[in-house]
């Protein structure tokens, strides 16, 4: 393995920057790293070799110039969630039903990346179009865990995470809806953060649920999840849900917080998220990990957000919902598949629909469906929204004791392929402690948290509406005190 | 009869038993029936297989049954809320973008002809 | 089916109309309602089409601006409350024509609610009819049936869809029930769109075309026996696309109705079609299951709650509306309601305003429009307005015509130049030679000419019968090839008869 694979992204660029290395040798050294490692991974649905090595190639001859580098991250690689447009890439969302579409347009996270000169090495596995805690769900086959090939790597963003922990690139983007970007990250002991919703702009992010859905960076270390956050975030015209105001500081406040003083924060620790349903294990390093926050200073206090017991059963009201809406346009008559079975526009709908979706989309659509029929739409959707309304005023109140707030990611490690793919409801559990930030529109990340039986832990902190900068400085603080976890080698 | 689950362990730990949760239990279930789900796939144009409807069934009404509990949650006088962040009168000015090339439009068509997306036979009401 | 239709007549003497309308109007925005492409009509397929319009996956809508004013200006118009807060939601049903598979609709937030219009009838009665709602929503893409007889759906082979038209921005007026029309139930309803029309047309919002269907009418029509009161069960005829159309399918399913319900049958409540060339209505496609459109707040669009300050704004900008402009007009031109109610209807006021305003005497002006120029118009079977002269081309052959350049033969013949478009009046004038001869040195020789080659005529002159100088006028104008000014040629034969 090439030593550049091992490095931060904001060492890379460092090197690049000054002339020490190359973008080209960067971007080769990942792309070597793919092919080699990938295999066994299956992190990626697709390597755009030629384009990373040209986009790198524009970025040393610029350096050479003795331009100023487009942004701080200009040169370093990163892999994609299938999910985001790319007009020079296919773009499937992990569902049968776009093989091999083309986008013609990039999304607003794409033109970013391309603007901020970072190579974008391909893109990353997930599950189909974002539903599912494991991969197991992605019409492309599963992807594997670094730290233990027999188990999932979390969904839906398992391809991005697992890319990180192979080495195969060291930032990706991920979205998250209800966990998809921290439950990877908590399973593959990587950074994920979820920005607060409207942060990054969602044009061309393939939705699964709009109201939820929210893309975000993921890296290894807190300071290049905080660098890549800045050049995909901010205001967006082509996203009315887009926050109009500056893009939180949160490489500053990642560079405080590595200095290691937490004194005069307040961490909450939400009482509902941990104990009973929770591993001994993943409760026992959130418990090391906060003995570690109150030594750097910070005071622990036990809140309580007494509706987020709820929280599942309203995400998977209005997740449904939304999604058999959104995804009513896959329909076989302007892009993707097409089945021609039947003679009427209908019946080849319905055939395609049938034969493009997997199970698990095809649940969620019909379970929308049914929640949005006009005479269940009170008890249903109607009755899910409030407490959504319920979930925010949780997590205000909380917010009035404390900075932030602190639970496990997860509930459990990453488990076996397999164990759950025929049981959804088992599945939805993964997303226990993730779910209320995605329904209140709030920020939170993961962080590696140590391991449980050789299986990393994620520490979720969770901050208010915009509260980036705060949730940043105390991960890069709780970081700076353990050592980096770094998965076995993998085989191909 | 709510839905008991079990949370599975890591695998490695042998000897710790798995914790048993009861977040998702609700009310009694078979909230949704066979031919229910037939109409609601025929909404959703999908043209689910007898052995599909069958597994879909028993889920949805497990799923159901689960999600079921937000009835649960007094409130009445509460607001819905419908958009995570509370952003109102977002425009954009009546100016002209670019859009698509006609040859980009039609680009992952998977039918076409003079310019248009060609598709089957349309059965439906007369526009 | 039943067989034969009821006498009219005989059904308002049997039955009460309960009338309701609903108008789509397609607003001229330069662009969509939610994406910067372009609205114009006729462009080739599928070249006015972005992500958004064609619902791309991972595409966004925003919204246009300039259609969330059109939507409040037309609301106030129509003397409606706006929504100090509202949404948009998704309607939810499979359709080729429409990209994202739901469409995204104002439903039940509409921003403008409870308003009224005026409306004129034949006879000057002033109808009021109740708003219930304005709300916004998008237009859907064309489909082109291929195969099959005369491009219709039924029968077609295949269809080709054409997404230019998708997400043009759409205003959906709907009417209150509208009860005792009994008779006038027709003409209500013409009276109505036309009102409607004349109105949205004053806002500068729309180009209100019926034949283009940038204005789309359902007609919603229930019976129920005379005086009971009961409600019954209505039918809605979409398809109707002309002020004649509406009147007669409002007129066509009242005879209808009442065959069915004389036979003891029930109404379906059913969507009819209006059949231009028969003046039928004819059913539509009887659904298999009630449609449920699951309707929801659309998640990827923000509230519209426009501030007192906005509204009060675009108050300001309300131009003068058509019932006072032309309560502001007859008196100025002096017209009686029968006279203002013609050019009403010739579709004249705008033109002959924009006459006057070009310095033309409105007698004068109103005269060319309504007489000369509405012959041209019928001729070549266009309107008034899209005849090939402006106002201003039109002051100018008035202006003319004062200034003795030329008389009313010779500006028939300039405005007929300009009608062929040979340019401006003063050019033809040149081109064709036109100019009255008012060169008395060339009309003295006309005239006394025409004098000796009728003595006769000329001694009845002399004897003080200048009535007589009518045919030596003619002889001249004859000579002159019409080109002498009238007035000075009687003028001289007097003259030289004295």
């Amino acid at each position: 393995m090439s030593d550049l694979t091992r490095l931060t992204a904001a060492d890379l660029a460092a090197k690049i920057h000054s002339r020490e290395v190359s973008a080209v040798e960067v971007a080769q050294a990942h792309l070597d790293r793919i092919a080699a490692v990938d295999g066994g991974v299956h992190a990626f649905l697709h390597v755009a070799s030629d384009a990373a090595l040209a986009s790198a190639a524009l970025v040393d001859d610029s350096i050479a110039a003795g331009t100023a580098p487009a942004s701080p991250l200009a040169g370093v690689p990163l892999a994609l969630k299938d999910v985001f447009t790319t007009a020079d890439m296919p773009t499937t969302a992990g569902s049968r039903i776009l093989e091999g579409w083309r986008p013609p347009y990039d999304a607003t996270v794409t033109a970013r990346l391309r603007a901020a000169g970072v190579t974008i090495l391909g893109k990353t596995n997930m599950d189909e179009f974002a539903m599912g805690s494991s991969t197991e769900y992605s019409a492309y086959g599963v992807t594997r865990n670094p730290w233990d090939p027999s188990r999932v790597p979390g969904g839906s963003g398992g391809g991005s995470a697992a890319a990180l922990a192979a080495f195969e690139a060291p930032l990706a983007i991920g979205t998250d809806t209800g966990g998809s970007i921290r439950q990877p990250a908590a399973f593959t002991g990587t950074v994920g953060v979820k920005p607060t919703y409207g942060g990054v702009s969602r044009y061309g992010l393939i939705a699964c649920a709009s109201s939820l859905d929210q893309g975000g960076p993921c890296a290894r270390t807190v300071l290049d999840a905080a660098l890549l956050h800045e050049v995909i975030g901010g205001h967006d015209p082509l996203d009315s849900t887009s926050i109009d105001s500056p893009v939180p500081s949160v490489v500053a406040a990642a560079r405080q917080g590595a200095d290691g003083d937490l004194s005069g924060l307040r961490v909450g620790v939400v009482r509902e998220l941990g104990g009973e349903g929770y591993q001994p294990g993943v409760q026992a390093s959130f418990d090391a990990a906060l003995r570690q926050l109150e030594k750097l200073g910070a005071e622990v206090v036990e809140v309580s957000c007494p509706h987020f017991e709820y929280g599942l059963a309203a995400y998977y009201l209005i997740l449904p919902s939304e999604v058999s809406s959104n995804l009513a346009r896959f329909d076989a008559m302007r892009y993707g598949l097409r089945v021609d079975e039947g003679a009427s526009a209908e019946a080849v709908m319905a055939a395609t629909r049938e034969a493009g979706f997997g199970p698990e989309v095809k649940r969620r659509i019909i379970l929308g469906t049914y929640a949005l029929s006009s005479g269940y739409y009170d008890a249903y959707y109607g009755q899910a929204q409030k407490v959504r309304t319920l979930i925010s005023r949780d997590f205000a109140a909380a917010f009035a004791q404390a900075d932030v707030l602190v639970s496990p990611a997860t509930p459990t490690t990453a488990f076996p392929i397999g164990d759950k793919v025929d049981d959804p409801l088992a599945m939805y559990l993964n997303d226990l402690a993730t779910i209320p930030t995605n329904l209140a529109g709030t920020a939170a990340m993961s962080v590696p948290s140590g391991l449980s039986d050789g299986l990393p832990v994620g520490l979720q902190i969770m901050a208010p509406a915009l509260g980036e900068a705060v949730m940043y400085r105390v991960a890069a603080a709780y970081e700076s005190t353990r050592e980096p976890l770094v998965a076995p080698e993998v085989s191909a | 009869m709510g839905t008991r689950l079990d949370v599975p362990t890591a695998g490695r730990a042998p000897g710790v038993a798995a914790p048993v949760i009861h977040l998702l239990e609700g009310p009694l279930s078979a909230a949704i029936t066979r031919d229910e789900v037939a109409h609601l796939a025929r909404l959703a144009r999908l043209a689910v297989t007898d052995a599909e409807l069958d597994v879909f069934a028993g889920q949805l009404d497990v799923i159901l049954g689960s999600v079921a509990r937000v009835g649960e949650v007094a409130a009445d006088d509460i607001p819905p809320t419908s958009h995570a962040v509370p952003l109102e009168n977002v425009y954009r000015p009546d100016e002209l973008r670019p859009g698509l090339s006609q040859e980009q439009a039609l680009s992952g068509a998977p039918a076409s002809e003079d310019g248009r997306f060609r598709v089957p036979q349309i059965l439906g009401e007369e526009a | 089916m039943t067989a034969s239709l009821v006498d009219f007549d005989d059904v308002v003497e049997r039955y009460d109309p309960m009338l309701g309308l609903e108008v789509h109007v397609e607003l001229n925005t330069n662009t969509k309602m939610f994406c910067g492409c372009p609205t114009g009509f006729g462009a080739e397929p599928n070249t006015q089409v972005c992500p958004t319009c064609l619902g791309l996956p991972g595409s966004l809508p925003v919204v246009n601006r300039a259609a969330v004013e059109s939507a409040m200006r037309i609301g106030l118009a129509l003397n409606c409350s706006i929504a100090p807060w509202g949404r948009f939601a998704r309607k939810n049903y499979f359709y080729p024509d429409m990209p994202k598979n739901f469409q995204t609709s104002q439903y039940d937030e509409p921003i403008a609610v409870d308003g009224w219009l005026d409306v004129t009838l034949d006879d000057g009665e002033i109808f009021r009819v109740e708003i219930e709602r304005a709300h916004m929503e998008e237009d859907t893409g064309k489909s082109l049936h291929v195969g099959g007889a005369t491009g219709r759906i039924h029968g077609a082979e295949y269809s080709l869809l054409d997404y230019n038209r998708a997400g043009v921005p759409l205003i959906e007026i709907v009417t209150k029930m509208i009860p005792g029309t009994r008779e006038r139930a027709p003409e209500v309803a013409r009276a109505y769109v036309t009102a409607l029309r004349d109105l949205i047309k004053s806002l500068g919002v729309s180009d209100v075309r019926m034949d283009q269907g940038s204005m789309r009418c359902d007609v919603n029509l229930s019976l129920s026996p005379r005086g009971s009161g009961i409600l019954g069960t209505r039918s809605e005829t979409k398809n109707v696309n002309s002020l004649r159309s509406v009147e007669r399918a409002v007129r066509y399913e009242m005879c209808r109705h009442a065959a069915v319900l004389d036979a003891g049958e029930k109404i379906v409540q059913e969507t009819r079609h209006f059949q231009e060339d028969t003046a039928t209505t004819r059913s539509g496609r009887v659904k298999e299951t009630s449609e449920d459109y699951r309707y929801f707040p659309e998640p990827d669009l923000v509230p519209i709650a426009p501030s007192a300050e906005w509204v009060e704004e675009l108050r300001g900008t309300l131009p003068e509306l058509p019932w006072a402009r032309r309560a502001r007009l007859q008196a100025e031109w002096g017209l009686s309601d029968e006279e203002l109610r013609d050019l009403v209807n010739a579709g004249a006021l705008d033109l002959i305003e924009a006459t006057v305003a070009a310095g033309a005497p409105a007698g004068e002006a109103r005269s060319w429009w309504v007489a000369y120029l509405a012959q041209q118009a019928n001729a070549r079977e266009v309107t008034l307005d899209a005849l090939p002269i402006t106002p201003a081309q039109v002051a100018r052959v008035i202006a003319l015509v004062a200034g003795g350049e030329l008389n009313n033969k010779l500006a028939r013949q300039v405005v007929d130049g300009v009608l062929a478009g040979e340019g401006e009046p003063d050019a033809v004038v040149e081109a064709r030679g036109l100019k009255v001869v008012s060169d008395d040195g060339a009309l003295i020789a006309a005239v006394d000419e025409a004098l000796a080659a009728q003595p006769d005529v000329a001694q009845k002159i002399r004897d003080g019968k200048v009535a007589a100088a009518g045919a030596i006028v003619g002889a001249v104008m004859k000579a002159t090839k019409g080109q002498a000014d009238a007035k000075r040629v009687r003028e001289l034969i007097i003259e030289r008869c004295g």
